[in-house]
């Protein structure tokens, strides 16, 4: 099972509910970081990293030599990654999307692929639980490729194992944050009860809605702010899976890199049964499922 | 040198200067010799997603310039005119006439800028 | 015109109520909000609209079943997995495709569309604090980095018309590209950072993109007296990169207060933390202006 951890903007705790969530997972997980512009997960979890490798996207180099300047290549790119200059093919290798389409249109076999770095990614493990993040690099521009290949080394690390994976993703409804959580079993958003949560939260719930998945929402700083979180998720059954109440020793214990769940075991039994609730608002989907077909 | 190219908010002499390259209205090309003058509209550029500055600098390179006055040149598009061997004057004061940029430019008192001046043009 | 943008390395530091309050404070100004991806500004400026512009970016596949003869070549040559076959024909999701146009030069039956693709609204609108310019973006959108563009075209275009004198903009979290548009020909960069292990963190990345575009900083530790310890590393960080620490702002349930009421803080009866942010924004004037002299 892949359980996406999303919130409509940063700064809801929705690092802490996912290391959290890791740190209270009974079967083996895997605990990833799609976070890959700003990655914080590793600063909660202190997982110890095995590997950490460059990634890649590829881009096309000319050969001069080959190119008869028909331009075939340049009208093509909607990136304007490679561009005819009168007598001259240019490449921007950063602004490239590693499309492919250049190389396979060029008539004279004059491009062949090179690559850009778009970032690291990196494998370790906190305690039992397998850890895997992306994180981009200073400059780079484009995040959804770097998401897309730590995603594929999920599937494989997952797949291998017959591991359930908690991903912290990217905050926001913008394309990366899109993209990280619709290949998931379950959506955990979270957020806070005051009105910019509650604004952002709508936004995240109208974005993912449509994909159909099991969601559910946990409730950080409970306490503070207003109700409008809970009347909107009573008017559309939205679930909500766990409150962690505003406590001023959450605060601080965050601010010291202190995973919530930790601090005592009140705050570790919300997770505990957070596991539970995730469980079973994944089965529900399935018995309803089952029940239409 | 015989053409030159200015980013312009309009097609004339006495339209002010658009102090952006990619994202410019337009380019007054002027031909230095007989001060006729010639406009490409860059409004499709401006639309582009990304890439703005490699799009006008195809446009320019097109019109077969061999200098731009502009005020801000991203390093993209600097990178493609440099390639092409087209000079590139920037920080054209704010305010100033097509005219008075070329005059200004005849007249010498102008430096041809080593790098761009500014940050991804996005 | 001078163009301040209050940023932060992510989301949650507090950053949109301190733009907000400055907006109050600040005169002569336009409050633009670059933070596209999720806008925030507006609940609290109460923006009324007076010209409203559909926002088109990029483009997208569609495969018009009728002509599609199922060779599949699209779905073997796109990148991103965005070509699928359900129910027994080729469709394209348009969430995954990048519109990057291979799969339309390539079909040998002309069957793939690529229309341009309606991204959003953008905005120009009046509120109390004066003329705004903010935009909205439909869920799962990217492109963001260009609306950014937009967003600042039509801000200076606007202070140059009504002679005003300042940008205010609430810039977008993160590294990526919207943050890099929205650096962009900005002269002063109001960092708001927290005392966590990822606010010191996040603050040094975004400061090294604000350094690599030569933007002056300005740091402002925002609920600096939940770890002490970790907001004298960000002081130290701080100082030794010469970046001046301009306010260090404790946790306030002010803010909270403020935000529910649809106000900012600096319109609530004063408070040692309005106080404060009213000192902040004096700081802000007095090295922006400085900036300006050199
Ligand atoms: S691979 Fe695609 S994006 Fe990159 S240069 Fe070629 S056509 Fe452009
Ligand atoms: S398609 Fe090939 S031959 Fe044509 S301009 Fe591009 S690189 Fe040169
Ligand atoms: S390439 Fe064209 S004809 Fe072939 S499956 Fe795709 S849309 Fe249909
Ligand atoms: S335009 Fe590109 S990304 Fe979109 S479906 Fe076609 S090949 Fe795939």
């Amino acid at each position: 099972m892949i359980v996406s951890i999303a919130s409509g903007k940063g700064g809801t705790g929705k690092t802490t509910v996912a290391a959290s969530l890791a740190r209270v997972w009974e079967r083996p997980l895997v605990a990833v970081d799609l976070d890959v512009e700003a990655p914080n997960l590793h600063l909660f979890l202190c997982p110890q990293i095995e590997e950490t490798g460059p990634a890649w996207i590829e881009t096309p180099i000319v050969d001069e030599s080959k190119c008869t300047f028909c331009s075939a290549c340049s009208d093509l790119c909607q990136f304007k990654a490679i561009s005819m200059m009168g007598s001259l093919v240019l490449t921007f290798p950063e602004m490239c999307h590693g499309c492919g389409g250049c190389i396979a249109i060029c008539p004279q076999k004059a491009l062949s692929p090179g690559r850009r770095q778009l970032g690291e990614i990196s494998r370790g493990h906190a305690g039992g639980v397998q850890f895997l993040m992306g994180r981009l690099r200073i400059g780079e521009a484009m995040s959804p490729p770097l998401m897309r290949q730590v995603k594929t080394a999920m599937n494989e690390i997952a797949g291998a194992g017959g591991l359930d994976a908690v991903i912290d993703s990217p905050p926001g409804v913008s394309c990366p944050a899109v993209n990280a959580v619709m290949d998931s079993d379950v959506i955990v958003l979270v957020t806070e009860p005051t009105p910019f949560g509650f604004h952002d939260f709508r936004l995240a719930w109208e974005a993912f809605a449509p994909f159909g998945k099991p969601m559910g929402v946990v409730i950080n700083r409970a306490g503070i702010g207003d109700r409008q979180v809970y009347s909107f998720c009573a008017e559309k059954e939205i679930p909500v899976l766990a409150e962690a109440p505003y406590d001023r020793a959450v605060a601080e214990g965050y601010s010291q890199g202190r995973i919530i769940a930790d601090l005592s075991p009140k705050y570790r039994h919300i997770f505990v049964s957070l596991y539970a609730k995730i469980f079973e608002l994944a089965s529900a989907r399935l018995d309803k499922g089952a029940s239409h077909a | 040198m015989s053409k030159i190219a200015v980013t312009s908010e309009g097609p004339g002499l006495d339209d002010l200067v658009d102090p952006r390259f990619g994202r410019a209205a337009g380019f007054v090309i002027v031909d230095l010799d007989t001060m006729n003058t010639s406009y490409i509209d860059n409004g499709q550029t401006q639309v582009l997603a990304q890439g703005a500055g490699i799009q006008a600098a195809q446009l320019v390179a097109g019109a077969g310039v061999d200098c731009v006055l502009s005020g801000f040149v991203g390093p993209k598009a600097f990178q493609a005119l440099s390639a092409v061997k087209i000079k590139v004057v920037q920080n054209l004061d704010e305010g100033m006439t097509v005219r008075e940029a070329v005059k200004k430019f005849k007249s010498g008192a102008v430096q041809y800028a080593d790098g761009p001046n500014r940050g991804a043009g996005r | 015109m001078r163009e301040i943008l209050v940023i932060s390395g992510k989301g949650g530091t507090g950053k949109t109520s301190l733009t907000g309050a400055f907006a109050h404070l600040a005169s002569n100004k336009i409050v633009c909000d670059l933070d596209v991806d999720a806008p925030d500004l507006h609940l609290l400026l109460h923006p009324h609209p007076t010209h409203t512009q559909a926002f088109f970016s990029g483009h997208v596949a569609q495969i018009e079943e009728k002509l599609c003869t199922g060779c599949g070549l699209c779905a073997s040559l796109c990148r991103y997995g965005a070509v699928g076959f359900k129910a027994d024909s080729f469709s394209i999701d348009p969430l995954r495709c990048e519109g990057c146009k291979v799969c339309v030069q390539f079909c040998p039956a002309g069957a793939i569309h690529f229309p341009e693709k309606h991204c959003g609204e953008h905005y120009i609108s009046s509120t109390r604090f004066g003329p705004m310019v903010h935009a909205r973006l439909f869920p799962g959108e990217a492109n963001s980095g260009r609306l950014v563009t937009t967003l600042k075209q039509q801000a200076r275009e606007l202070a140059k018309s009504r002679g005003l004198g300042l940008i205010l903009s609430d810039g977008s979290p993160g590294i990526g590209c919207p943050v890099i548009s929205s650096l962009s020909g900005a002269n002063l960069a109001v960092v708001v950072t927290e005392p966590t292990p990822s606010g010191r963190h996040d603050l040094e990345r975004v400061t090294s993109l604000c350094f690599h575009f030569q933007i002056a900083v300005a740091v402002i530790i925002n609920k600096f007296d939940l770890n002490p310890q970790a907001a004298e590393s960000i002081e130290a960080f701080c100082g030794a990169r010469g970046y001046p620490v301009i306010a260090r702002l404790p946790h306030d349930p002010v803010v909270t207060r403020a935000m529910v009421e649809g106000l900012v803080v600096t319109e609530l009866p004063e408070t040692d933390f309005s106080k404060e942010v009213g000192k902040t924004w004096t700081k802000i004037e007095e090295i922006a202006a400085s900036l300006r002299k050199q």
